[in-house]
């Protein structure tokens, strides 16, 4: 491959790294947000402040975590504690992003990593929450990233894992959940979304390049509202290609 | 027993499957934990021997590939101790024994390979109807649920789980706080019958200290009636004297004390030994089949006799390669 292509998942991870808000609280789930978050901090948030959900917090992140315990999640941290005090900081409003993957996500941002059909009788059996829930329910803002298919965009999720807008306006209020939280965003493989306001549904903001609007829509399940002004995403730069693979991931165990 | 005022507005339809006493619970900290700095220390064919047995609930920190008790479950495979109910978040450590058929229910919040992604012996045994029962929680309540019964309270509150199908698939109940008014996820202590720690040091009594994230072992410790901890190092109780606050896990709660270095391996143990990807890869490939898998335990876990037949196994030279890898401490 050479600097002038790129593939999917590269420009993914790019136009999600540029998401990242300089000198903010992130929670980082496994797989492409670590690659992401990476990527964020040695180019535009260089006073990123990671935090894995089993301690770790500030770390500089010089090597891909692999685990969301390994010592790479808090190699040169600024503290190394246990997953209650990282799970309470953002319950009690610290912790300003969550980036989350999951294996389906609906309309309105909820996401499922437990099951493929019925829960107790099911398809295909998935991880589980993990700590996608509390992510989902405490961060601020949160971040999915995620392939985009019409398999993984559906108009309902099997199981309602981590929450999302739930069933739209003032849900997440009347479930319980804290006040002004929700999803910001959705970056895929191809396409940058984010949510209207007035129905908590998703919006296309910004397609990738090479990637029209029509093909968004047909790889999506459910209606994704498009606005008359469609944005475009920059591709990678020569210098966000060279650092995803030489420094980030030179085994490309995800690019 | 009346429960009044507190009414549930919501209750997950998932089993408790570890209900609890906490009256219970204080007694048996009162007759069965010895106060006396006893010598704990004995092989980990005895620890699982007398404190693993077949149904009960037994959990494992940290998980599969960090600091994990990788020695202590492949023995609990070698002893086929059946019909566990297991709370999890676990890699390596969940796998082996699902992918042994010893798992009976799960309090499950993540059960993967991370990196190498789903697990392919919990899809086999949950899909197949062999594991009977699988409760949701997220990651952040399975251990606030061991808070609870470290603090030796019935429940914590949390604003984790709600709205969701998780919550639905949990046992947890939903409730308006009598003082604010607003909703709130109750959420059942969770005292194990058996706990199983990795950790850096520890005396024969079981002061345990460890390095790095702490995970859940320090709540884990205080929720279980027995505690079995496996440790890198065994040092002379002037040690742990020597560093108090670096001890996570008093002497009390423990009742065994096994020693075993390279106890994380294939996984990790911060600034001792890193990974063995090598070894890690190996299962995932193993595991992807039944036989597979069965080959894979044959080899490692039923064909070693203990865990130094399994280090020898595994030999000196990756074993040093592991500790080449190691995190280390830098300014």
């Amino acid at each position: 491959m050479t600097e002038e292509t790129y593939s999917k998942t590269e420009l993914m991870i790019c136009v999600a790294a540029r998401l990242f808000e300089d000198a903010s609280t992130c929670f980082i789930g496994t797989g492409i947000p670590m690659l992401a978050a990476m990527l964020a901090s040695k180019t535009t948030a260089p006073n990123l402040v990671p935090v894995f959900e089993f301690g770790g917090m500030g770390a500089i992140l010089e090597d891909l975590p692999r685990a969301v315990g390994e010592a790479r999640t808090f190699h040169k941290g600024l503290a190394a504690s246990g997953i209650c005090d990282t799970m309470e900081t953002a319950q009690r409003g610290f912790i300003d992003y969550g980036f989350l993957g999951g294996a389906q996500i609906d309309p309105y941002g909820n996401l499922n990593s437990i099951v493929i059909g019925d829960h107790d009788h099911p398809k295909a059996r998935l991880p589980g929450s993990g700590g996608g829930n509390d992510v989902g329910s405490h961060c601020w803002r949160t971040v999915a990233i995620m392939q985009h298919d019409a398999r993984r965009f559906v108009s309902k999720v099997d199981c309602v894992t981590t929450p999302g807008y739930l069933t739209g306006p003032g849900a997440r209020e009347s479930a319980g959940l804290p006040r002004g939280t929700g999803p910001a965003y959705v970056v895929s493989t191809l396409a940058l979304m984010d949510y209207d306001p007035d129905t908590c549904r998703m919006r296309l903001k910004a397609t990738h390049p090479g990637v029209t609007v029509e093909e968004v829509i047909a790889s999506t399940g459910f209606e994704l509202i498009v606005p008359q002004e469609v944005g475009q995403n920059e591709r990678p730069s020569m210098e966000e290609l060279r650092l995803l693979r030489e420094e980030i991931d030179p085994e490309r165990l995800y690019i | 027993m009346e429960v009044s005022n507190f009414e549930a507005l919501e209750s997950g339809v998932g089993e408790l499957i570890q209900p609890f006493d906490l009256d219970e619970f204080r007694e048996w900290n009162r007759a069965k934990k010895s106060r006396k700095l006893e010598d704990k220390l004995m092989s980990e064919q005895e620890a699982v021997s007398r404190f693993v047995y077949d149904g009960c609930y037994i959990g494992t920190e940290l998980y599969g590939t960090v600091r994990c008790p990788m020695s202590l479950a492949r023995e609990v495979v070698r002893q086929n101790k059946k019909d566990l109910r297991v709370c999890g978040q676990g890699v390596l450590e969940l796998d082996l024994w699902l992918a042994a058929g010893l798992v009976k229910k799960l309090d499950i919040t993540y059960i993967g390979l991370e990196v190498y992604g789903t697990s392919s012996a919990l899809r086999r045994a949950v899909e197949s109807g062999q594991v009977e029962k699988c409760v949701e929680w997220s990651n952040g309540a399975i251990t606030w649920r061991m808070k609870a019964a470290a603090m030796g309270v019935p429940f914590l509150p949390t604003r984790s789980m709600l709205g969701t199908d998780t919550l639905k698939y949990s046992a947890a109940k939903v409730v308006e706080d009598p003082f604010t008014g607003m909703k709130v996820a109750l959420l059942p202590a969770l005292v194990l019958d058996v706990a199983l720690i990795h950790v850096h040091r520890a005396d024969k009594h079981g002061n345990a200290q460890i390095e790095g994230i702490s995970g859940f072992g320090a709540e884990m410790a205080r929720a279980a009636k027995r505690v079995i901890i496996s440790a890198e190092e065994i040092v002379p109780t002037e040690e742990i004297r020597k560093y108090p606050d670096r001890t996570i896990i008093p002497y009390y709660l423990v009742d065994a004390v096994v020693h075993a270095p390279f106890g994380s391996h294939p996984g990790e143990m911060a600034y001792a030994y890193g990974r063995d990807e090598a070894e890690i890869k190996a299962w995932v490939e193993a595991s992807k089949t039944a036989e597979g898998a069965q080959a894979y335990l044959d080899k490692y876990v039923h064909g070693t006799k203990n865990h130094d037949d399994y280090l020898k196994l595994i030999g000196e030279e990756r074993l040093n390669q592991c500790v080449d890898l190691r995190e280390r401490r830098q300014a």
